[in-house]
């Protein structure tokens, strides 16, 4: 009887469902020429050079991959990395929270100028950071002359690069933050407080409860730029092989070389640390689907 | 608990929200402060539960200046407009959350929490719905769920902001009755914003109207409908 209208005075209207379109739907063809194009555009965007990364890497098989994988250059670039990215993350994710706390729940002056300092890292070319932390801290000038006559240099050394990839990551967590933040408003917060909670509890037992979905995005957008950030660390690491060239420093001096088996490989690492952290993401979302589900927010 | 309000003004930035008010509520009458959009009856609520600091004034509880009291230490049971549950928690999380936030030596054993959300989610009628979450409930059991939380830290006074404002109208019906009894087991003293006139009258035992932040009239429902004290008073509660 679904496909049949009874009127009142007991003709019936036939329709046949098949003909109707949803009004939000397009037509076939419309369709499929939308999802081959972006099909399309992801496979030579996307898809094709990831593939092209692994291949190079394994050109002359695995173990020519693995063993440049163990020469000091290529190993001192890995553990660069991750050291920079833990540290990196905890400070931004941190700083992301405090920023994106005193936005959304704060009235203050200033706050139009605040949120412009955040993006800045997005506006600023980071060789242009680079530089400017190069002529901060650099042996030539006076802070930085300090610095270097008390053995703690910043530039050409592992401060130096931390410094340049926390600018550059910096409004990732707090970017990801603020719409969710703004959207979930303060009455959640302001419940507690009046159930006798104080400032921090009220932080940890309801606002980041609230926010670790939008949080893990924002950190995970944080390393894989942290990881693979290259002007900025470019200028101010001085690219000295086995100290301060991080993997996609080392991933360039080698491929200017002719070693390609050694940059793609390494270039493969970095890849691989990107899929495990989009991977480990998914995994999350499967296990606390329920979770998710009952906050409706990510 | 008796409750004074005296002088109390609020200015946001530039506009003043309250004119300086002042209003007294005996200990456990039921109180609606009545009135339109924009006439400053939340504000004064959110004032007496301590979320707003006053421009001018004072608050008196028990004829002790509380005015300085910060929100903690004001223990006045809130239940906000659209109830502001904890979405990530259970309801039984959602109730305890008061007496687990209590300073080490006030907050009570497991066993004890455990009796009390069990005793309060009795006195709202639902007592199979600990385990749910807030957006697995009917509007009308949050509102009760919402009503236990603010119960569970054995506040001294109730402020609800339009608590039966999402509902619809039978539930509404219902859950005055209830608001009702509950007022009458614990004897707190209870304020409630509405700017429903048959909900004010009705329900209250005196009946606060407000208008652009001033207070038009207090008086009991039958001595508002039989002597209104302005036109704006006869014409909001005519209709």
């Amino acid at each position: 009887m679904s496909d049949a209208t009874p009127l009142n005075d007991g003709t019936v209207i036939h329709h046949d469902p098949r003909a109707f379109r949803r009004p939000t739907e397009e037509s076939p063809a419309a369709r499929w020429t939308l999802i081959i194009g972006v099909v399309a555009i992801l496979a030579v965007l996307v898809y094709a050079p990831l593939l092209v990364v692994f291949a190079e890497a394994l050109a002359k098989g695995l173990g020519a991959a693995l063993t440049s994988l163990t020469k000091p250059e290529a190993r001192s670039a890995i553990r660069l990395t991750l050291t920079v990215a833990a540290v990196v993350l905890p400070l931004n994710a941190a700083f992301g929270v405090a920023a994106a706390w005193a936005i959304t729940k704060f009235d203050f002056r200033g706050k139009a100028f605040l949120i412009t300092l955040i993006d800045l890292p997005f506006s600023v070319s980071p060789v242009v950071a680079g530089l400017c932390l190069v002529l901060l801290f650099g042996a030539n000038s006076t802070l930085g002359g300090i610095l270097v006559a008390s053995g703690y240099p910043v530039i050409f050394a592992l401060p130096g690069i931390i410094l340049a990839s926390l600018f550059v990551t910096f409004p990732f967590v707090a970017r990801e933050l603020i719409p969710v933040m703004i959207e979930q408003g303060r009455l959640e917060e302001e419940a507690a407080l009046t159930l006798g909670a104080g400032g921090w509890r009220v932080f940890f037992t309801v606002t980041l409860p609230k926010i670790r979905w939008a949080l893990l995005y924002g950190v995970l957008l944080c390393n894989a730029r942290a990881m693979g950030e290259f002007g900025a660390v470019a200028v101010v690491s001085g690219k000295i092989r086995g100290v301060t060239a991080t993997m996609p420093i080392s991933i360039e001096m080698l491929y200017n070389e002719y070693l390609s088996v050694a940059a793609f490989t390494l270039a493969a690492v970095l890849a691989l640390l990107a899929l495990v952290t989009l991977f480990l993401k998914t995994a999350l979302e499967w296990h606390f689907a329920d979770q998710l589900a009952a906050t409706h927010r990510h | 608990m008796h409750i004074k309000i005296d002088e109390i003004s609020k200015e946001f930035g530039r506009t003043a929200a309250l004119h300086p008010v002042s209003l007294s509520v005996p200990s456990g009458a039921l109180v609606a402060l009545l009135g339109p959009s924009g006439s400053g009856k939340t504000t004064l609520l959110r004032i007496l539960g301590g979320l707003e600091y006053p421009s001018t004034g004072r608050v008196m509880y028990d004829g002790q200046d509380a005015t300085g009291l910060t929100v903690q230490e004001r223990r006045a049971g809130f239940v906000f407009q659209n109830y502001a549950l904890f979405k990530h928690m259970t309801v039984f999380e959602n109730i305890a959350y008061g007496l687990r936030a209590r300073a080490k030596s006030q907050r009570p054993e497991q066993a004890e929490i455990v009796r009390r959300v069990n005793k309060l989610m009795t006195l709202i009628q639902l007592p199979d719905i600990a385990s749910r979450y807030p957006s697995q409930l009917s509007g009308g059991q949050r509102q009760r769920v919402a009503l236990a939380r603010a119960l569970a830290i054995e506040p001294r006074m109730l402020l609800l902001d339009e608590p039966f404002g999402a509902l619809d109208a039978r539930v509404r019906r219902e859950l005055r009755q209830g608001l009702r009894e509950i007022h009458d087991t614990t004897g707190l003293t209870t304020i409630f914003v509405t700017h429903d006139q048959e909900e004010a009258m009705e329900l209250a035992d005196l009946v606060v109207v407000m208008s652009m932040g001033r207070i038009e009239q207090i008086g009991r429902p039958g001595d508002i409908r039989a002597k209104p004290a302005s036109v704006f008073v006869r014409d909001f509660i005519t209709v």
